[in-house]
């Protein structure tokens, strides 16, 4: 790891003031699960770390039946998993956030951090870039190993998968995250804050260099049916090889709207509208669930050595809905 | 080898500087034997004072075990090569380095922790447990004699993280269930594979209520 400089700002305005305007200068220290081994691997070498880990406006979670849910950006993955309220009010987030990693990591790392961590594709982490070039610009990817890479949106020059288990979840569940800068503050549809990069300059989410996120807000299932169904190979410490996540909302035996949402199959987390609109105006079915599960892998395609996620992928948008009725 | 006896480095800097390389180290000797320690400095922020600490050693305090540490790293140090280099904690294993493997395991204010992810500068003010705490003198924690009951260990790398790891999870579920440690110990890995032995370990602790 190279030598960097360290600060602890107790409040928002010296955090940002602290942060810089490229990311070399510096980069936000909060649950450092991801940021150490990034650093440690020389795939990024902030030159001043800034740990936000002291802000109280950070911190929190709470449930309001106006608002719904909002959690602070320093809410451990840990601290979701048991807090009681969400229990209650949505199962389907402490079930997905139990399943995290593993306890250490759940303890350490933060929900700002969950949705900001960066992707694992190897070549990105080997020091290769997030596009995965070669010295003559090539990307390694479609020749080489991508067994974990993307089958969906992965036209290019992306074909890293997004890694954030969370982000599916909380999209299908119409999540905003809200973020500050040195222009103040603003809010943005979860859905929107995911971006397919298109040169080695852009990034994969609509963050600046100085920009902090601050909570996230989900609203009320009001009745919805939510569910997430993850593949893994192991059952701990493992991110999923794909992942679905649904919200239903139902007009008596009726699917009246969906949200389907697919996760680590795509630079970005992949909402299907083609799954959602088998699913709409049909009553939940074991063949209504098959058509939408088929549905939402139409357009996906293998690079090579990736073609068992799309059956996965299928399979787990089936076994969600199945799960959420 | 150069018939002056130097390299193409110190030609270089008698050249530019008139100053060679072995010059320098001579100087550099001198130095280095005095710490290189630097206090914080201060900026000011938004229209308060911040401390900027580094990128050089400072002086940071730990409590670890109950007992108070000193030590002097650079912010990027983490706390498990602190533990391991600077204080002679040597339980705590670097492994994997990546918060993937679990040997570094510590508890940090009642919650464990991957040490090699934490730098040892953030672990100011918070108290830190290491196997090295959990015996009783020298009488073994209950958890490491269940170890041993049930043969919980091959090779025994894993073991100082794997039995910290367990504490925690025993503090925070004293009458696990089955599917508990599934998801309570998924961050340890043993390549041995003594997983049966360290399962069958935490229930003895746990039916025996001698969790301490």
């Amino acid at each position: 790891m190279r030598a960097f400089e360290y600060a602890v700002p107790a409040n928002m305005d010296q955090a940002i003031r602290l942060l810089g305007n490229s990311w070399e200068d510096a980069a936000p220290l909060a649950g450092g699960t991801d940021l150490l081994s990034l650093m440690k691997d020389d795939v990024v070498a902030p030159r001043r770390l800034v740990n936000i880990k002291e802000i109280g406006a950070l911190r929190g979670l709470s449930i309001d039946a106006k608002q719904g849910l909002r959690i602070g950006a320093l809410v451990t993955v840990q601290e979701l998993a048991d807090n009681p309220k969400v229990a209650h009010a949505y199962p389907v987030i402490t079930k997905t956030a139990n399943e995290i990693a593993g306890p250490q990591i759940r303890n350490m790392a933060t929900i700002g951090g969950n949705l900001c961590q960066r992707p694992r594709c190897w070549y990105y982490r080997s020091g290769h870039g997030l596009l995965a070039r070669d010295l003559k610009g090539q990307s390694l990817v479609p020749g080489g190993d991508n067994r974990y890479h993307a089958i969906l949106g992965n036209d290019g020059p992306a074909f890293f998968v997004s890694p954030s288990t969370l982000a599916p979840l909380f999209i299908a569940l119409g999540a905003t995250v809200r973020l500050v800068g040195p222009n103040g503050k603003r809010e943005v549809l979860l859905e929107k804050f995911y971006l397919i990069p298109k040169s080695e300059t852009e990034r994969e989410h609509d963050l600046k260099p100085n920009e902090i996120v601050t909570e996230v807000i989900i609203p009320l299932l009001n009745g919805a049916k939510a569910a997430t169904y993850e593949v893994r190979h192991k059952e701990a410490m493992e991110w999923p090889l794909a992942l679905a996540s649904v919200v239903l909302k139902m007009k008596g035996q009726t699917v009246s709207s969906a949200r389907v949402l697919l996760g680590h199959v795509a630079p970005v987390p992949w909402r299907s509208a083609e799954a959602e609109s088998a699913l709409v105006g049909n009553p939940i079915s074991e063949a209504v669930a098959e058509a939408a599960g088929k549905a939402a892998v139409a357009n996906a395609k293998s690079l090579g050595r990736n073609g068992y996620k799309i059956q996965i992928a299928r399979v787990a948008v089936k076994r969600a809905i199945m799960a959420a009725s | 080898m150069h018939h002056d006896g130097k390299n193409d480095d110190e030609k270089l800097n008698d050249q530019g500087t008139g100053f060679s390389r072995r010059d320098f180290l001579k100087v550099g000797g001198i130095s280095l034997s005095v710490p290189l320690v630097m206090g914080a400095r201060t900026v000011n922020v938004a229209g308060q004072d911040v401390k900027i600490y580094g990128p050089g050693k400072v002086h940071i305090s730990l409590d670890i075990n109950a007992k108070k540490y000193a030590a002097e790293v650079e912010p990027r140090v983490t706390l498990l090569d602190t533990l391991r280099n600077e204080l002679e904690l040597t339980g705590a294993k670097r492994v994997c380095d990546r918060a993937s493997c679990g040997a570094c395991t510590v508890i940090v204010d009642g919650k464990a922790v991957y040490s090699c992810t934490v730098l040892a500068i953030e672990a100011q003010n918070k108290k830190i447990t290491t196997v090295e705490g959990l015996m009783d003198g020298e009488k073994l924690h209950p958890l490491q004699q269940a170890f041993i009951d049930n043969d919980g260990q091959q090779c025994g790398f894993c073991t100082p993280g794997f039995v910290v790891a367990c504490k925690a999870f025993l503090d925070k579920h004293p009458h696990p269930t089955r599917a508990e440690l599934g998801t309570g110990l998924g961050g340890n890995l043993c390549r041995c594979g003594t997983y049966m032995g360290i399962r069958a370990a935490v229930m003895q602790v746990s039916k025996g209520g001698q969790n301490g």
